[in-house]
């Protein structure tokens, strides 16, 4: 039972690492049609910077009086600066082929790919970086429910996010321009609606949320590495396609689900964490074969 | 003819191109303040892309669009509709994926102040049906229902030029009656109203007067009365 609990825990908070990167991928497919595979590395450089931001302000060495309000301050500054990274690549990268077929942005966003991975890897090295982790890490609760405080700090983080974000799409007129734009463009355009100013907002949003993944992982791993989003990435965009790729809930349910999934096979199965991209990539073809709107893919037909 | 100053809307020889296909060839017209202008035509005339290089969508290449004597040929379609442009566009264009109530209210998208409920009181006023389905998602309406709501979304923005793509089309004819009633009613409000239709006996019987465009180019013009009883007209698009 304790075993299952703490698998159960492992998976809830992996998921929400996968589910944070997910909802970028969902976002940014949803309003322009591309799947960013520069996505993932985002999610690393966003954990980079976080590092980066412990190191310069002594984070680690703070009283523990400030620390709430360290770490607040920490997400939203990193957040802030890899969401102007995501703004940028896709000033720089994408737009410029907004018209073009659609396997030149495509290929684009892998070439981005690696121009942010060799960038991290001349930084930062090949090796596995240390990362501290700010979050308190005792445990609640009791027997088998003994539950680690970073686990459910981590969780509630992500929690948070998601229905901040699922609240702004749906309230906001920012929002509502965003979904003006992914269902369609010249529309959006007679209703007054920037569309490059949306599509900028939407990178924007989907870096920021990558990046506070990035620092979630690299407290919770208390490592990171240049490369790590490659994997993260192709994990990630499973969960969103598994969700209905373009639908915000589906691709938080789709990275718990994911997250879970990887979690109980590493667990239950030794030597199942070698089988991981295996486990996930059948997920993929499964669900492109057999429901390729995903999960909560849209239901409503277009007329 | 010089071209009165009453004019809202005016295009002076207009050049619209898609890639290497060009799509209008020098189209010039103007609606004055009030009236109702139908462009009647064939499938493929062009009058849609007339539409669209007046919003921004496609802009022209050559040759002027003013609004009230400003000129917005390459202002950005995003920009048009706070100058007063509300575009229904061909295919009806609704966010289908939305109720009846977010259309609307992107409808009023640019305006910011607080007389939004009282427009859709409005709206729901010309297409009652559109009250009772506020809360539907639009995707889910009747084709009918769908016109409604992309003539009730563009007049959201209280535009003092209404543009309107073939709004009759595949409607039966009760609704296309209930159409043509609306577009009188707001007209009669002061809307100056552009009007596209491959309807050509309905267009002209509600328009003030009318263009004829053939192959991107406008062969005929006059009032809805001449257009009526010319010969040519009479053989091409009413069918006589
Ligand atoms: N996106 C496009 N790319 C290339 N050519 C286009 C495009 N849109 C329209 N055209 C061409 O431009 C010409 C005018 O088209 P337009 O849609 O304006 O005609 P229309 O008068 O509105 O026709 P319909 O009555 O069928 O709606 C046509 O020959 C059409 O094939
Ligand atoms: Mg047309």
């Amino acid at each position: 039972m304790k075993f299952f609990v703490d698998q159960l825990v492992l998976g809830l908070t992996n998921g929400a690492i996968y589910a944070l990167i997910a909802l970028g991928y969902t976002l940014v497919y949803g309003i322009i049609e591309l799947i960013n595979f520069a996505h993932g590395d985002v999610f690393t450089v966003g954990g980079i910077i976080g590092l980066t931001l412990i190191g310069i302000f002594r984070l680690e060495h703070l009283s523990p009086a400030l620390l709430v309000p360290a770490v607040i301050l920490l997400f939203a500054a990193t957040m802030t600066i890899t969401g102007f990274l995501g703004v940028a690549i896709e000033r720089l990268a994408y737009r410029p082929l907004r018209n073009a077929p659609r396997l030149a942005p495509l290929i684009t966003a892998v070439g981005v790919s690696f121009v942010l991975e060799g960038i991290l890897f001349m930084v930062k090295g090949a090796n596995q970086i240390s990362y501290p982790n700010l979050l308190p890490s005792g445990k609640i609760g009791g027997g088998a429910f003994e539950i680690g405080i970073t686990n459910l700090i981590i969780i509630i983080i992500a929690l948070v996010l998601m229905v901040g974000l699922h609240q702004f799409i749906q309230r906001t007129r920012i929002g509502r321009a965003m979904r003006a734009t992914a269902q369609d463009r010249d529309a959006a355009r007679l209703m007054g609606i920037d569309i490059n100013r949306t599509i900028a907002i939407t990178f924007f949003i989907g870096s920021a949320l990558a990046a506070a993944g990035g620092i979630i992982f690299g407290f919770y791993y208390q490592s990171i590495v240049f490369d790590q989003g490659f994997e993260a990435g192709l994990f990630a965009f499973t969960a969103a396609v598994f969700g209905g790729i373009g639908n915000v809930i589906g691709a938080s349910l789709g990275g718990f689900v994911i997250g879970l999934i990887l979690t109980f096979v590493a667990g239950y199965w030794s030597g199942g964490l070698q089988w991981a991209s295996v486990v996930v990539f059948s997920i993929l073809i499964l669900t492109l074969v057999f429901r390729p709107t995903g999960l909560l893919g849209m239901r409503v037909a277009e007329r | 003819m010089t071209v009165v100053s009453t004019a809202v809307l005016e295009l002076e020889g207009i050049d619209v191109f898609y890639g290497r296909v060009q799509a209008l060839r020098g189209v010039s017209l103007h609606v004055d303040q009030g009236e109702i202008v139908t462009l009647i035509g064939a499938n493929g005339a062009g009058k849609t892309t007339t539409l669209r290089a007046i919003s921004g969508l496609t802009p022209a290449a050559a040759g002027r669009v003013l609004l009230r004597g400003e000129e917005i040929t390459r202002v950005p379609a995003e920009t048009i509709v706070a100058r007063g442009v509300g575009h229904a566009p061909e295919g009806r264009r609704i966010f289908s994926r939305m109720t009846v109530l977010e259309n609307l209210d992107l409808g009023a998208f640019i305006r910011k102040d607080g007389a939004r409920r009282q427009d859709m009181d409005r709206v729901f006023t010309l297409f009652p049906r559109l009250k009772e389905r506020q809360r539907q998602v639009a995707g889910t309406l009747s084709g009918g229902e769908q016109q409604m709501l992309a003539i009730g979304r563009a007049l959201m923005s209280r535009p003092k030029v209404l543009l309107l793509d073939e709004p009759s089309l595949g409607l039966a004819p009760i609704l296309v009656e209930t159409i043509f009633q609306v577009i009188r009613e707001v007209n009669a409000e002061g809307t100056t109203v552009l009007l596209i239709e491959q309807n050509a006996l309905k267009a002209l019987s509600v328009a003030h007067r009318g263009y004829v465009l053939e192959t991107g180019r406008i062969v005929k013009e006059g009032t809805a009365r001449q257009l009526l009883d010319s010969p040519d007209v009479q053989k091409a698009y009413l069918g006589v």
